[in-house]
């Protein structure tokens, strides 16, 4: 008899506590519904901002960083000379290790005609690093970007690249905004 | 040099004042032999249905393993569940969004009215309390990737002494402290920088990041579910709400028979034996010992509040304003040659250096005063441990201890009641 009597106290206790839980996770749960996005934001770096300081190559949780070099052809000048394509100072402007500027070489070049050359990023050798970004943007037309690619990005919660921004150039896009290029109004989406 | 310089800033200028002129420094050239200039690549991010459908599988797996647990009973099924689960949530959807990271979603979105939280991040915060508020962990037993990943792993299994198992538990408060800490005031998510497995799930990963989660694994061999046990922020609330269970898995289906199959079954020290006829240490020490307790709880708080918020300016460093900020001050009384990046592209943006000592200030402050709240609540959770060693239960039966419990149903296959 006195038995029973403890268990329920005990189970009135309980229930006590549990319709309290309960009541809290419920208030949180439509507190934040009510002022929540649908979907998802991704991560996008803001060219403008951007100081091609190199993180993006070294930061991103991914080896071989999410972030590449984005070429918006539309820009470009397709010089000869281009300051992306050819360290400063190279002794020759050949195609030879020795004179370009990409460590990973991810830049290639083609001959299209009299004076001008077809420049193309590998994706695969690309690190991120932004050298040829510094350099295109400083001396040439600025038609090569950083971009996160976001079929690469794997959204992070936080991502590790924005933490160690020192422009603070990254910040979370409506996947309708996935990509922030510059100087560039219309953009025509692959998948 | 200084010639060469010279030459740089004049091109510099030339090419500012060509940009303002024509709108480009070279412009596109018209191409005579019928070159076409090739599209700009990009790719998209996956298209938000697989969000939602991430949400309806979270669901239904969740209710299934419930159900299965609860109803069916099968170890069997917790397995092929939690295979499915290692392999959808775990190696196919990488690992993110898992429940463990949003609980920081939602602190932050709690404390900073203007971060925009993802529906996802809240239904998978609040779905897996809500199951165990009213099943027990079933959660745990087979929809966490990281959680079944460990299961798999766990093949030789040795008993913990208690007073191990007290200790290294109170480390997952301690993390859930700073993890809260670290999300309320915008710094980090840290539970999701330091997650050991998310490299495995990805199959790319930091040296750091798949050493240590190799680690973890090699231990989980001999200690069952380490990170569940020792570390997880999440478990320290599925362990909470968990005790206040509606319903809840039994080790016998019916009455225990007190047969002691079952008391070696539990590889996480999560079966509480019976207490037997057991000599009951003398009441009245025993509340005696407890009205101590309850007096230097509050002590502990005060100490312990006192001792972690020694540290919140060392936290506080882990944020990018309060890093820059001190930064900036280093430089008034300094000679440095090369400043650095953050410094010279904040110098470059023209925003006032007050506005961000302001700020700065501002965020040390919320330091200060959660590291307080934190400390507080380490020492509430050390004192009524130690509380709880006075309370003494008696049990006649095998019984699950629910908080504990990960309702990976082992202890079932071993019962002969079923």
């Amino acid at each position: 008899m006195k038995k029973d009597k403890i268990i329920n106290r005990r189970d009135f206790i309980q229930t006590g506590i549990r319709t309290g839980i309960g009541a809290g996770l419920g208030i949180i749960g439509f507190g934040l519904i009510s002022r929540s996005v649908e979907g998802k934001t991704i991560w996008q770096l803001d060219p403008a901002k951007c100081v091609q300081c190199g993180n993006c190559a070294t930061e991103c949780v991914l080896q071989a960083s999410a972030v590449k070099c984005i070429h918006v052809t539309d820009m470009c000048g397709y010089c000869d000379l281009c300051s992306g394509f050819f360290r400063p100072g190279a002794l020759e402007l050949t195609t030879g290790a020795e004179n370009k500027l990409c460590p990973t070489g991810a830049i290639v070049r083609t001959y299209v005609e009299e004076p001008y050359f077809e420049y193309r990023i590998i994706e695969e050798l690309c690190n991120g690093c932004g050298k040829c970004v510094q350099n295109c943007g400083a001396f040439g037309n600025g038609s090569l970007q950083l971009q996160v690619r976001q079929d690469l990005c794997v959204n992070c919660n936080q991502c590790a690249i924005a933490r160690s921004c020192p422009a603070e150039a990254y910040s979370r896009v409506e996947p309708e905004t996935a990509y922030l290029l510059k100087g560039f109004e219309e953009l025509k989406i692959t998948d | 040099m200084k010639n060469r310089s010279f030459k740089v800033i004049l091109l510099l200028v030339i090419s500012l004042v060509a940009i303002n002129l024509f709108g480009q420094r070279f412009p596109a050239p018209e191409f005579e032999t019928g070159y076409e200039v090739p599209e700009t690549q990009i790719a998209l991010a996956k298209p938000i249905f697989y969000e939602i459908l991430d949400i309806i599988i979270f669901l239904a797996t969740l209710t299934l393993i419930t159900w299965v647990i609860i109803k069916k009973r099968s170890r069997r099924a917790v397995f092929w569940i939690s295979i499915f689960s290692l392999l959808y949530f775990g190696f196919y959807r990488k690992g993110c969004i898992c429940p463990v990271g949003s609980l920081q979603n939602v602190t932050m979105a709690i404390f900073n009215p203007e971060y925009n939280i993802p529906l996802t991040a809240i239904i998978f915060f609040i779905a897996p309390l809500g199951y165990t508020l009213f099943f027990g962990r079933t959660f745990c037993a087979g929809v966490c990737p990281l959680g079944a990943i460990q299961d798999l792993v766990a093949l030789r299994p040795v008993s913990l002494k208690r007073w191990l198992r007290y200790l290294l538990g109170l480390i997952p408060f301690l993390y859930l402290g700073l993890a809260l800490l670290f999300a309320a005031t915008g710094t980090d998510f840290i539970v999701c920088r330091y997650d050991p497995f998310v490299g495995f799930f990805r199959r790319n990963g930091t040296f750091m990041m798949l050493s240590v989660g190799g680690l973890l694994l090699l231990a989980g061999v001999f200690i069952a579910r380490p990170y569940c046990r020792f570390l997880c922020p999440y478990g320290v609330l599925l362990n909470l709400v968990s005790r206040f269970s509606w319903k809840h898995l039994s080790i016998a289906n019916g009455s225990c028979t007190n047969c002691k199959l079952c008391e070696n079954a539990c590889p996480y020290d999560a079966i509480d034996k019976p207490t037997g006829l057991e000599v009951k240490s003398d009441n009245r020490e025993l509340v005696k010992k407890l009205m101590v307790y309850g007096f230097i709880t509050p002590l502990l708080m005060v100490l312990t509040g006192w001792t972690v918020s020694k540290y919140h300016e060392d936290f506080a460093h882990v944020n990018f304003k309060v890093r820059l900020a001190k930064q900036m001050m280093t430089l008034d009384d300094s000679q440095i040659t090369e400043l650095p990046e953050e410094v010279t592209t904040f110098q470059a943006s023209g925003t006032p250096i007050e506005e961000l000592y302001k700020e700065a200030a501002s965020i040390v402050h919320d330091f200060h005063v959660g590291s307080w709240i934190i400390g507080g609540f380490i020492g509430l959770v050390l004192g009524l441990t130690l509380s709880k060693l006075t309370i003494y239960q008696y049990r006649d039966e095998y019984l699950t201890n629910k908080g504990n419990c990960y309702s990976c149903a082992r202890c079932i296959d071993y019962c002969p009641v079923k």
